[in-house]
């Protein structure tokens, strides 16, 4: 069976341990993690994880499956890629030589990113959008040299009526 | 009302129902057992050796009785001393409740005097766990891990109360006995009609069984089924006892020591009926050849066990029982003369029923005597070649009768398990068959059995050697028998006599009918050694990934 990349949300209980419990099921079980984000919903009881991860069918299903009996975890939907946004926000400091800047400028604004610090001899550079216009960014600044960088990992969301909270509203 | 923490604990344990538990004391559970000292009329706590043995015998008493065990223990190496019997409830599906006390939440994290943080070392062996630092959520965290520990797919729930919280005070509401029950899922009619097709077009269905069985206690809606439906029944390690050994059906234990007839007959279906089973690699060996040219109908509670190890052809998600009756009403009596035949042949090949040498005191006379006298009572096992032989030679009657260590395998288990089977049996007469290697894991549990005065005959196969690993070695390992070979120089008959039961020995027919007959009549703990080969063999054997193909017969 072919390998497939795909994103996983929870709906989780929002207290001490809960990430533990699910990153250690990933761990004990060889579930692949490329990323896990969480942050608190409008409703302060409940966190949401926006998981990627990669694996045949088999391992989607287990996945879903062995999530769905962890107490703490209420909600676990397999995001339909063609139904959902995503994003992902990276920022990025490379150094920059004199007479540089303008470029990097250029492609700054192309990439509709943000510059959050400049420095006379350094900028950072916010850029927030699907990881692959992440990657083009990263690609294009490539021959610069990068300082360091962070990424968040991407969140997903459903469009319209798909939603997380009951499938759809 | 107001309570301590220690009081809303044993009140809601009451809520519960409990009235048995499995313990040892120390510091942080202090004020726990202070309570359990003035409700000593309504609770009866056992003081076990070691908190292993603690937790064996809560998960003996639970398989026994159906109802959830329950072990406390102190914080640290208490806490530490429960994990693997913890584990082993995890695994085989027991519905358990750890209770342990841990360090003053003021005092957690700092590395104080005997704390460990027992639920990050529980998490991937309890179903949930629970840290217990606020009064407030005590009586309510309680029930919910009585409810989680017995609902669904039962098994193992610790609760780490802190000592600051077992002495605080709160306000106390009682509660109905009976637990809000989860929601169990139930199967669609869609579901069902599909399975019944799959059944009525089968030529040759079988039907495997495991632990789900027993702990569903469905074993009259199995054998209507397999009745209804004309097919054979083959049994996992867990499943032993949900089907009588008499029934004409069963076929026996299928896997790597099953018999060759019920692996050599599942191989030649054309439907698999897997029924609360999870398809542990010992019973299935190659997981392709097991289901190659066969379809595959599961049955479970547990959504996750539907295509983990076996990739299936439909899954049905529901309580066992349940399930199994609506597919009675469903289904009319099938007829499967051809099939019916042919199981009878395999069944009648000699290598279904391998006789060992009748000239010597063999592990086969040891457990046939027993099988002998004792009518339906419980018998436990601990782990290595001596718990195959007993699946292979047990004629098991009733379920919940046979206890054992399945997934983990634990050496070790037996005598805490034979003591919780013994007591949750209602004190009626258990054998243990143990092994040199797993007794002298867990001997010290003698101490146990014998001051609670527990009608408990403990029969240690001895061959002077760790026999499985040695088997292992010899057919694996160019027999090397690397550190295996014990020749202790244990006197067990002394041993026996030193913790205050009763020792005999055997070494011939003779010698060990006279045994039983004297063990038969105590009332108080007897320990019987037998000495066996060294080389006697568990057969037939499918080596590890292997399938009927490779079977070794003799």
């Amino acid at each position: 069976m072919q390998n497939h990349q795909f994103i996983v949300s929870l709906l989780v209980s929002n207290h001490a341990g809960v990430l533990t419990r699910v990153s250690s099921l990933f761990a004990r079980r060889s579930f692949n993690i490329d990323s896990l984000t969480v942050g608190v919903t409008e409703d302060p009881s409940l966190s949401r994880m926006a998981i990627v991860s990669w694996g045949d069918d088999y391992l989607r299903e287990q996945i879903v499956k062995q999530l769905q009996k962890l107490v703490d975890v209420k909600k676990v939907q397999l995001m339909q890629s063609d139904k959902i946004v995503i994003r992902e926000l990276m920022i990025v400091k490379i150094r920059i030589k004199k007479g540089e800047l303008p470029e990097v400028m250029q492609a700054i604004s192309a990439y509709r990113s943000n510059v959050v610090d400049l420095s006379p001899d350094s900028i950072a550079i916010e850029v927030t959008g699907e990881p692959a216009k992440l990657n083009a960014f990263l690609a294009y600044v490539a021959p610069y040299e990068i300082i360091e960088m962070c990424r968040t990992g991407p969140t997903a969301m459903g469009r319209s009526t798909y939603c997380l909270e009951n499938d759809t509203y | 009302m107001v309570k301590t923490g220690a009081q809303i604990v044993i009140s809601t344990l009451l809520e519960q129902g409990v009235d048995t538990i499995f313990g040892y004391p120390g510091g942080t559970v202090l004020h726990i057992y202070d309570e359990l000292y003035k409700h000593s009329d309504r609770i009866r706590h056992i003081t076990t050796c070691h908190e292993q043995g603690a937790v064996h015998a809560a998960d003996g008493y639970a398989r026994v009785t159906g109802k959830t065990g329950v072990v406390i223990a102190t914080s640290g190496p208490g806490a530490t001393n429960l994990v693997t019997g913890i584990a082993n409830a995890y695994l085989d599906s027991t519905p358990l409740i750890a209770i342990t006390g841990n360090v003053a939440t003021s005092m957690l994290g700092r590395d104080s005097f005997q704390e460990v943080d027992i639920s990050g070392i529980t998490m991937p062996i309890t179903k949930h766990n629970y840290l217990v630092k606020d009064i407030s959520r005590l009586a309510e965290t309680i029930r919910d891990a009585f409810a989680l520990a017995s609902s669904g797919r039962p098994g193992p729930v610790l609760i780490d109360i802190t000592k600051d919280v077992q002495a605080g005070s709160a306000e106390y509401l009682p509660a109905e006995a009976d637990t809000p029950q989860l929601l169990e899922p139930h199967v669609s009619e869609r579901k069902l009609d599909e399975a019944a097709r799959l059944i009525r077009d089968a030529e040759r269905p079988y039907i495997y069984c495991g632990g789900g069985v027993v702990i569903s206690n469905a074993s009259q809606s199995l054998i209507e089924f397999a009745d209804k439906i004309d097919a054979p029944i083959g049994l996992s390690i867990m499943g032993l006892s949900a089907v009588p050994y008499s029934n004409p059906h069963f076929l026996g234990m299928v896997g790597m020591h099953g018999r060759y007839g019920a692996t050599k007959a599942l191989y030649e279906s054309d439907l698999l009926i897997a029924i609360g089973t999870r398809f542990s690699d010992r019973a299935v060996g190659n997981r392709l050849e097991f289901s190659r040219d066969r379809k595959v109908l599961q049955i479970d509670i547990d959504p996750a066990e539907i295509g983990k190890n076996i990739g299936v052809t439909l899954g049905l998600v529901g309580d066992v029982g349940e399930v199994l009756d609506a597919l009675n009403k469903k289904l009319e009596p099938q007829r499967r003369a051809a099939w019916g035949e042919r199981i009878a042949y395999i069944k009648a090949h000699p290598d279904h029923n391998l006789e060992m040498d009748p000239a010597k005191l063999t592990p086969q006379a040891v457990i046939r005597g027993v099988c002998q006298r004792m009518g339906d009572n419980v018998v436990a096992t601990d782990v290595g070649q001596h718990q195959m032989w007993t699946t292979q030679y047990y004629q098991f009657k009733k379920p919940r009768t046979f206890i054992t260590s399945g997934g983990l395998g634990a050496m070790g288990f037996g005598m805490g398990a034979a003591i919780g089977a013994c007591v949750g049996s209602g004190r009626k007469r258990t054998v243990l068959f143990t092994s040199d290697g797993s007794f002298h894991m867990n001997m010290n549990e003698m101490a146990t059995a014998v001051s609670c005065g527990l009608p408990l005959i403990v029969i240690v196969l001895n061959n002077n050697a760790l026999g499985m690993v040695r088997q292992w070695q010899t057919l694996f390992f160019g027999a090397r028998y690397s550190n295996t070979t014990l020749d202790r120089k244990t006197d067990y008959v002394k041993l026996a006599e030193a913790f205050g039961a009763k020792g005999l020995r055997a070494a011939s027919d003779e010698e060990y009918e006279r045994c039983l007959e004297e063990a038969f009549q105590a009332d108080t703990p007897v320990l019987i050694e037998c000495a066996i080969d060294s080389d006697e063999r568990v057969l037939p054997m499918i080596p590890p990934g292997g399938s009927i193909e490779d079977i070794i017969l003799r």
